[in-house]
């Protein structure tokens, strides 16, 4: 008989081992679709794993789709940790976007215009996570599906702006007019599209860290998640914190959108992020909210869509596949920590 | 000659709402069912698409669309069970859950229509549902050729709000549901199982969202895109909480949403808008937003809802 028992503590290889559990869980339970396809398995994955990270140029392509996951994981991992359930890094995002676009199309200094770039769409991001927070805190609304509906708001708001006032009048499409040139992120490395945002998220992600494990405000945030109550004893102000939280996994997910305008787009279209808000929930669970994990995180869903395109030409099973194991991942990764809460153990029939 | 017009243009406008009000209903209704057992239910947009195009693909390998309809509600069926193993049997985070959920059913969806189909310029589609006049009723003037002469499936959608009303308040089943959502441990120890109980709306809740997504195919559309969907299923969760977790306010919040969408259309088919439509569709999103804050005062969600049951824990 095996019967499930609360577990007091979880050693910290649990932290590395359960996402690689999960995901091995993912890809075995994949490998079944690729199957169906009649394709082969290993030669499948194995022309998405060199397509992703087996060349320097195939590294870059996948780190420039990785940085943005970076800002929306840290953002959603962030606001878990305060249990301010953000499900809208999706709509603060394409908020950035927006507000860095509008600054970035402004004749100025190129560095003045990515540094203002960076404060809009931070700003607009942080103001968007505002809204769920303030009436979680003032009203008692659920913050989750606050948060979600609000995506909705700011897609429709775009389109209007694009398909509106705001349209590109030089092109037949909605989209909006392009940032100056001297606004473009540099590319750091010639030949490739590796911009100056992706180092950003790269440096942001353990200065998240350091926030969340060395200083005040990172304390407050993990206490006001893992015990309100104690919080409140402790004489911390945990509706401030949560406003606070909410104000800083905002702007991570708008600093998501500024990335993809100033570095990959240069304007904003209706379809400039494929779901990255959502991706960052896969990639903070995967991390366990630890914002030094997100970086891994992101970067293995991002070869994932970056190796599917390449599997899918080589071998005809549809990219969507990558689609399919981000869902898998986030499932298989809840699965998993189950085993942070209970530990199976073998008992005799006597008990 | 312009008196005929404009009744021409009232049915037409009357049988849009209705249209649009159809998969909405079915959607809000079985977002409802699965709250009301205390199961926030965010896979709801990746199981519509799933199951439209499940049902889509039977329909148009059969040729049978009803068998086409069944496939969809098993699938949504089979997606609210996997979303029920996950949240009630495992009590795992329901909106972490319901996200991952939807992912997974849409990831699938995509891939599978990829695989089946492949990658054709134009959709493939198929003959839809034709509309079904009911004898007298449909002779009504305005009111019957707009409503009364539509597809089964809305008919269907019609009969479903008062029969969830009726079970949801009138059935013993139902009286577990609603108790299950509030006092899950009071019914424990009546001896009504929580699981189960959750198990069952949970599932009857995908199975509503699956017809859905049949009627978005297989009646409405006639094909499957990628857009087919397109937020419907964040409209329903809306909406469940805009007609307060009731099912004819539910419905009426679904016919109003429609009345707003299809006058949306229409403005901007005939080019009269100086509004955005976009204002149009972000309307419900805010209005229940809205709602949510001035209806805080006064609980009115299922209090379990959200919070996994385990029995040990007490």
């Amino acid at each position: 008989m095996f019967r499930l028992e609360a577990r007091t503590s979880t050693p910290a290889w649990f932290n590395l081992a359960l996402p690689l559990v999960a995901i091995a869980t993912t890809l075995i339970l994949c490998s079944g679709l690729i199957a169906v396809t009649g394709a082969g398995v290993i030669e499948a994955y194995g022309v998405m794993l060199s397509a992703s990270l087996g060349d320097s140029y195939a590294i870059t392509e996948t780190l420039v789709r990785a940085a943005p996951m970076i800002f929306t994981g840290l953002a959603v991992a962030i606001a878990f940790r305060a249990k301010f359930w953000n499900i809208g890094a999706e709509g603060q995002l394409l908020a950035g976007a927006v507000a860095s676009c509008f600054v970035g199309a402004i004749p100025m200094p190129g560095y003045l215009a990515m540094l203002l770039m960076a404060l809009a769409g931070a700003a607009a991001g942080a103001l968007v996570a505002l809204v769920p927070a303030t009436l979680r805190v003032k009203f008692k609304v659920d913050d989750v599906v606050s948060s979600l509906l609000l995506n909705s708001v700011i897609y429709y708001a775009l389109m209007a702006l694009i398909e509106g006032p705001w349209k590109d009048t030089f092109s037949g499409y909605p989209i909006s007019p392009p940032i100056e040139d001297s606004a473009n992120f540099p590319v750091l490395i010639e030949g490739t599209r590796l911009h100056l945002g992706v180092v950003v998220a790269l440096i942001a992600a353990p200065l998240c860290w350091f926030l969340i494990a060395r200083t005040t405000l990172g304390f407050r945030i993990r206490v006001t998640g893992e015990n309100p109550e104690a919080a409140r004893y402790g004489g911390i102000n945990v509706q401030r914190v949560l406003l606070s939280t909410a104000l800083l996994s905002g702007a991570l997910a708008g600093l998501a959108g500024v990335g993809e305008v100033g570095g990959v787009h240069f304007q904003v279209m209706s379809d400039i992020s494929p779901g990255y808000g959502y991706s960052g929930i896969v990639v903070a669970m995967l991390a366990r909210l630890n914002p030094l994990g997100v970086m891994p995180a992101a970067i293995f869903l991002a070869a994932v869509m970056t190796g599917a395109e390449a599997m899918s030409r080589a071998t005809g099973v549809p990219a969507f596949l990558s689609d399919v194991i981000q869902g898998t991942a986030l499932l298989a990764m809840l699965v998993a920590l189950l085993f942070t809460a209970y530990r199976i153990r073998r008992v005799g029939a006597s008990s | 000659m312009s008196a005929v017009f404009e009744q021409i243009f009232q049915v037409g406008f009357l049988a849009a709402i209705i249209r649009i009000a159809t998969p909405l209903a079915f959607a809000t209704l079985g977002e409802m069912f699965s709250e009301r057992a205390g199961v926030l239910n965010l896979g709801i947009e990746g199981i519509m698409l799933l199951s439209a195009m499940a049902g889509f693909t039977a329909a148009s390998l059969s040729g049978s669309l009803w068998l086409g309809v069944l496939v969809a509600v098993l699938t949504g069926a089979l997606m609210g069970a996997l979303h029920a193993l996950f949240t009630v049997a495992l009590g795992l985070s329901q909106h972490v859950c319901g996200i991952g959920v939807t992912l997974f059913s849409s990831g699938l969806a995509y891939f599978l229509y990829r695989l089946i189909f492949g990658q054709q310029s134009v959709p493939p589609s198929i003959t839809g549902f034709k509309p079904v006049p009911i004898p007298l009723l449909a002779d009504i003037p305005v009111l019957g050729p707009a409503v009364f002469n539509q597809f089964t499936l809305v008919y269907l959608a019609i009969i479903a709000v008062p029969l969830a009303a009726f079970v949801l308040y009138r059935t013993p089943w139902g009286l577990s549901v609603r108790m299950v959502g509030e006092n899950p441990r009071a019914v424990d120890s009546a001896g009504v199982s929580v699981i189960a109980t959750r198990f069952q709306a949970v599932i009857l809740g995908g199975a509503l969202m699956g017809l859905a997504g049949a009627f978005l195919t297989m009646a409405q559309f006639n094909a499957f895109t990628f857009g087919v969907v397109s937020g419907r299923g964040w409209v329903a969760i809306a909406l469940v909480v805009f007609g307060r977790w009731d099912p004819w306010r539910s419905a009426g919040a679904a016919l109003l949403f429609a009345f707003v969408d299809a006058l949306q259309l229409r403005m901007q088919a005939s080019g009269l808008g100086h509004v955005p439509y976009e204002a149009f569709l972000m309307l419900p999103f805010i209005f229940t937003i809205v709602a949510m804050a001035v209806m805080s005062r006064n609980a009115v969600a299922p209090s379990a809802l959200l919070k996994p049951f385990r029995r040990e824990e007490r």
